[in-house]
């Protein structure tokens, strides 16, 4: 995919598809209009014998802002150094305020790259203070490595008993370059070391360190059993890099990956590949039944993909200020084509495949 | 028009549609195959990719280039199994050069 290679935002770059609506435009329309592809709330109708509904609030996850060291081909927040998109540490209280009021058992940071929020620190103590059980921070790795007020990060996650969850689309330096930028591999692996060195993935160190497995193309992720054991066994080898578990993504129709999908005319072959390998127990196991996403800017949404797509959640409670435990009691939840991204193989959601 | 349409590769399971159990058999046997065994199902891909190329399968190339990429097999690996299959071809019509060979010193005084 190299040459669809994007080198900066969709925002940035005035794209027509930086726009929500004409994102959604195009995932309701295609093979949903023009070919005989069923629609992902018809599947799950018949799945479910009921729409979608959120369950119970086990994870809150966290946006803290757009702004990130790198410009990966596939990112479906469109982020990157020019976004400057940051939580305050005013919505980072209502955050706090909403953990304590609820039973929300993890907290899960993501962005951009969620270290570069300057509150990021205070927050993560907080939280901490606040009891929840696990405290996840989505990290790029190369972040570690990028500048000298960020190479502590390892002792500091350490500290915290902080999860790191960290994007690795593969072992060898060309796709994850082709994918991620120049030199984002080198760097993963130095992070990767500095982690392992303070006590991450190794084994009775408590400090769990899990890879994120995305397909560096138009197609879809393998076995996830599959392709955790190749990861441990190529990077152990070349490298002595140990980690816990493996995460396999599947690439969701949105933003800067939508773009590269239409750009390289994989769009409905794409979509035609997520409707053929629905799944239903994957269905019954989707991320949006027991996450709540809070963006940037403390608006409330199903998912860290409809935050992205900007479609809110349906309740009049649209801020986490306004965060109410029953919020997550049988919620409805917004849909559209993209969904079926969730639903494909083995399932895919922020914890990996779900079926 | 082109006999191949790559569309078509998704109607493969149809063709039970004329003979259920028949089709059904095959699928239930095709799949069984590709179940890891003595062999990964990641070698089985590689297997599979080298033949479809010496059987010129667009459907089969097609199938399991992605299936080698969704496992995360490289390029590399993949150019390589198609060697495989190449060198075996190729080997197969140049073995039969001792026939031809055979023939001549039989016939030819
Ligand atoms: S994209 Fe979001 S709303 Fe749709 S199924 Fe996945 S988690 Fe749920």
């Amino acid at each position: 995919m190299s040459q669809f290679k994007s080198l900066q935002s969709l925002r940035k770059r005035q794209s027509p598809l930086a726009q929500t609506e004409r994102q959604l435009k195009l995932l309701e329309g295609g093979i949903f209009t023009e070919e005989d592809a069923p629609r992902f709330e018809e599947r799950i109708l018949a799945t479910l014998k009921a729409p979608l509904r959120s369950k119970q609030l086990d994870i809150l996850q966290v946006n803290l802002g757009y702004m990130c060291n790198q410009v990966c081909t596939h990112c479906h927040v469109d982020a990157g150094p020019d976004r400057k998109e940051i939580m305050t540490i005013n919505t980072m209280e209502h955050c706090l305020k909403a953990i304590k009021s609820s039973k929300v058992k993890t907290l899960d940071l993501t962005g951009g790259a969620p270290e570069m929020n300057p509150n990021f620190r205070w927050f993560v103590t907080q939280a901490k203070a606040c009891g929840v059980d696990e405290i996840i921070v989505r990290s790029n790795l190369t972040i570690i490595v990028a500048n000298k007020k960020y190479h502590d990060l390892p002792d500091f996650f350490a500290k915290h008993g902080v999860h790191v969850v960290s994007s690795m689309p593969h072992w060898t330096e060309e796709k994850t370059d082709r994918q991620r930028g120049s030199g984002v591999f080198n760097d993963s692996i130095k992070a990767l070391k500095m982690l392992n060195d303070v006590g991450y993935g190794q084994a009775q160190s408590g400090l769990k360190l899990d890879l994120v497995y995305n397909p560096s193309g138009a197609f879809l992720p393998g076995d996830q059993n599959a392709l955790s054991a190749e990861f441990k066994q190529r990077l152990d080898r070349s490298f002595g890099i140990q980690f816990n578990d493996l995460f396999a993504l599947t690439n969701l129709p949105i933003s800067r990956f939508l773009d590269y999908l239409i750009a390289s005319e994989n769009y409905d072959d794409y979509m035609w590949a997520l409707v053929d390998a629905y799944n239903p127990a994957a269905a019954q196991a989707v991320m949006c039944t027991n996450t709540l996403s809070v963006s940037w800017d403390g608006h409330l949404y199903d998912c860290d993909f409809n935050q992205m797509l900007q479609m809110p959640i349906q309740d009049e409670r649209q801020h986490i200020s306004e965060f109410d435990n029953d919020l997550m009691n049988g919620r409805l939840i917004s849909v559209s084509q993209h969904c079926y991204g969730c639903t494909a193989g083995a399932g895919s959601s922020c914890q990996g495949a779900v079926a | 028009m082109s006999y191949y349409d790559p569309k078509d590769l998704r109607k493969f399971g149809q063709i039970t549609q004329w003979s259920e159990s028949l089709g059904e058999k095959f699928f239930e046997y095709y799949n069984s195959v590709f179940k890891e065994g003595a062999l990964t199902a990641r070698e089985k891909s590689l297997i599979a990719l080298a033949v479809a190329h010496t059987e010129m399968c667009p459907y089969c190339i097609d199938a399991y280039t992605k299936d080698g990429l969704e496992r995360g097999i490289t390029k590399n690996e993949m150019m390589e199994a198609v060697h495989v299959g190449a060198a075996i071809k190729s080997g197969a019509s140049l073995v039969h050069g001792v026939m031809m060979m055979n023939k001549v010193n039989k016939l030819d005084s």
